[in-house]
């Protein structure tokens, strides 16, 4: 789950890093009552919408009177902003994040992510900062510094001194930039954070060691523990279709094609998704009714999948091992009748109960297409599709 | 003789009262598995589906000497169950558990490296079905009857497309040694390349099917165990071709954010390393049936 700048920067000086002082505003007029309660010469406006690379998108102005202010929050507010992260559609930006400017001597790259080679947290520097760690680790590898948390004791003082000295920092920065360094970690543990980036990381004119962006994104299985981080979520930054769905608790991922899927299991919705593709079609989910999925689960999918209205026709693909095939077909025939499907529908049902649910799909009399293989299925689905497309 | 379980392995479940526990717990039983007891901390000295209910792992190891524990213990408190496992003698611990938060799984992994090599629990999973020796034992939640005893291993992250595998290749006639699901977590306690090495020394094993997708690096470690170390033919099929990048497809660790994690570089990677291609999941059958023949 990601959250927002303002927010990541709230939680991270609550642990011990610096961040340049601002506030939210909402509307062009709180805005410039941000800059009159922060007073100075010059502020930052920034558009809070869950994406980097936001500056290159003009969602970043440096203001340096009220009408500047102003202009560039009008500007952003109620748009959609589109950076090279959040695909064509872009992102609502909602809110704005109103901050004093910093005096910048100095960029420095710091991320926190989990490594799953050294299955630990593992600390990414560099002195690059302000370019994106991609392009950091394209054009300038040798300046990538990487240092493996051991979780037993965390991050002690002498890790953090050595990836400070490593990154060149003058010598009366290091404790600053110590501190900072330990700060980070434990926000990762103690939020149970799945990635803490800082880029970049700035060494002021006055000395300082300032956190200039933040950007924190969290465990989705660790929630449960973290109330405070769940509060925070945005809804209005996600896929709509995929709020829909997640919030009828399905396994849901809304993509770019027409066809509609249901399937169970993670690895098997893939693979489905991967026959359709070669079959010649473009799915429009990835759907994972999961384990022991009741007739009432299958017609939450259905509705889930056909809020998409992209979508011409639907594979429903099952392999039955705590699942029952019976339920499913019972799922199927409630869902055709209920939502009075008028789009093609390609059933593939093997494993438990196989027979009984065939005979449900059969003894109601719709207009369903069934297959005995994955690579029938999604040869009928696509076929299916398009002779229904041209007609 | 298979690896991991057999008939005669002693097999402890641990959550055995609850109702996911009780169901399962049948289902192995009514295949043969030799289950000889269960722990819910609190019903110590109680019996559950005939079988003595312990209060401690500890506790029934010593009574029953169990070997394997299966763990249907729920997310939030799996990663205590699984320690108290490696802390009480048992030798593997299959965990089910979808919904593990990553640091309990680094805690865990740092956990189990306090015991040396030998004495070292081994963990399968979590997110996984489990293991399964056709026509001796299983530990897991697969629907059994699909799997036709026989002489090629597979190792799967996925629990169902693992299924597909084996009714597969049982339409083709071919039988599987041992069937284990290594899971879809990002951190999970055996990989490709573990399971990988007891396939290739265990003398009922001919051949293997890795069944592997997007996200982290265990099948490009596996390709390099196969190229230099394994003599036995191995056959992988990867899921995710089409999958965005930076999307999770469902899998906590189904996620492509480095270099080498997607489906195509694995392919390829496994395709260098002599392994045969499953083109399509469609394909297990016929492709493992002229790997074999």
């Amino acid at each position: 789950m990601d959250i927002h700048e303002y927010q990541a920067k709230e939680l991270l000086r609550g642990f011990g890093v610096n961040v340049p002082r601002g506030g939210i505003a909402y509307s062009p007029e709180q805005a410039v009552y941000r800059t009159q309660e922060l007073s100075g010469e010059r502020w930052v406006v920034k558009a809070q919408i869950h994406s980097g690379a936001r500056g290159k998108a003009g969602g970043v102005k440096i203001c340096a009177t009220e009408r500047e202010v102003l202009e560039a929050a009008d500007s952003m507010l109620g748009k959609r902003l589109v950076t090279h992260q959040t695909g064509p559609q872009g992102k609502l930006v909602g809110r704005l994040y109103v901050e004093e400017a910093t005096d910048i001597q100095q960029e420095i790259y710091l991320g926190f992510v989990m490594d799953r080679k050294d299955e630990r947290i593992v600390v990414v520097a560099s002195a690059e900062g302000g370019m994106e760690i991609e392009d950091i680790s394209a054009e300038k590898p040798d300046s990538i510094i990487r240092s493996v948390v051991d979780p037993a004791v965390g991050m002690e003082a002498f890790q953090a001194r050595e990836i400070a000295f490593s990154l060149g920092l003058d010598p009366a920065l290091i404790p600053q930039a110590v501190k900072t360094l330990i700060a980070c970690y434990k926000a990762f543990q103690e939020l149970d954070a799945a990635m803490v980036e800082i880029n970049p990381l700035v060494v002021t004119g006055a000395g300082e060691i300032v956190a200039l962006d933040a950007k924190l994104s969290f465990d989705e299985n660790a929630l449960f523990r973290r109330p405070q981080i769940s509060e925070l979520r945005d809804k209005s930054q996600e896929d709509s279709r995929e709020t829909y769905a997640s919030d009828r608790g399905l396994n849901y991922i809304g993509l770019d094609g027409q066809i509609g899927c249901v399937v169970n299991g993670a690895g098997l919705a893939m693979a489905t998704l991967d026959m359709i593709k070669m079959a010649g079609g473009e799915p429009a989910n990835f759907l994972d009714v999961g384990g022991g999925a009741s007739p009432d689960r299958v017609l939450k999918s259905f509705r889930a999948v056909l809020n998409d209205p992209n979508v011409e026709a639907i594979l429903v693909n099952i392999f039955a091992g705590i699942n029952r095939c019976d339920w499913i077909a019972e799922g199927v025939v409630r869902a055709v009748r209920e939502l009075e499907l008028k789009i093609p529908l390609v059933v593939r049902l093997s494993g438990t109960n196989v027979e009984e649910g065939r005979k449900i799909l059969a003894d109601s009399k719709l207009d369903i297409t069934t297959a005995d293989t994955l690579a029938e299925a999604a040869e009928k689905v696509v076929a299916a599709w398009k002779s229904n497309a041209q007609g | 003789m298979a690896i991991i379980i057999n008939k005669n392995t002693p097999v402890l479940v641990l959550g055995l009262t609850g109702r996911i526990g009780s169901f399962h717990s049948e289902e192995m039983i009514k295949y043969g598995t030799r289950v000889v007891g269960g722990v819910t901390p609190g019903k110590g000295g109680t019996k559950h589906l005939g079988l003595p209910v312990f209060n401690t792992v500890k506790g029934a190891v010593s009574e029953t000497g169990a070997e394997v524990a299966i763990c249907f213990v729920p997310p939030p408190f799996a990663s205590d169950a699984i320690m108290e496992c490696a802390d009480s003698g048992i030798r593997t611990c299959v965990c089910v558990a979808d919904g593990i938060p990553t640091q309990d799984m680094i805690r865990v992994k740092r956990f189990m490296r306090r015991y040396k090599a030998e004495k070292r629990m081994r963990l399968i999973g979590p997110n996984c079905a489990g293991i399964i020796s056709p026509g001796q034992a299983f530990a897991g939640l697969m629907p059994p009857h699909i799997y036709l005893p026989g002489r090629v291993g597979i190792i799967g992250r996925s629990g169902t497309l693992g299924y597909e595998a084996a009714s597969q290749m049982k339409d083709h006639g071919i039988g599987v040694s041992t069937s284990v699901g290594i899971g879809g977590d990002p951190i999970n306690g055996s990989s490709f390349r573990d399971i990988l090495e007891m396939f290739e020394k265990d003398p009922d094993t001919d051949a293997v099917v890795l069944v592997g997708e997007i996200g982290g690096p265990q099948e490009a470690e596996a390709a390099e165990y196969i190229r230099d170390r394994m003599k036995k033919p191995v056959a992988a099929y990867i899921a995710g071709l089409s999958a965005p990048k930076g999307r999770r497809m469902g899998h906590a660790g189904a996620i492509v954010s480095a270099f080498g994690e997607s489906a195509q570089e694995k392919v390829d990677i496994l395709k260098q390393a002599g392994v045969h291609i499953v083109p399509t999941p469609s394909s297990f059958g016929k492709t493992v049936e002229a790997m074999v023949a």
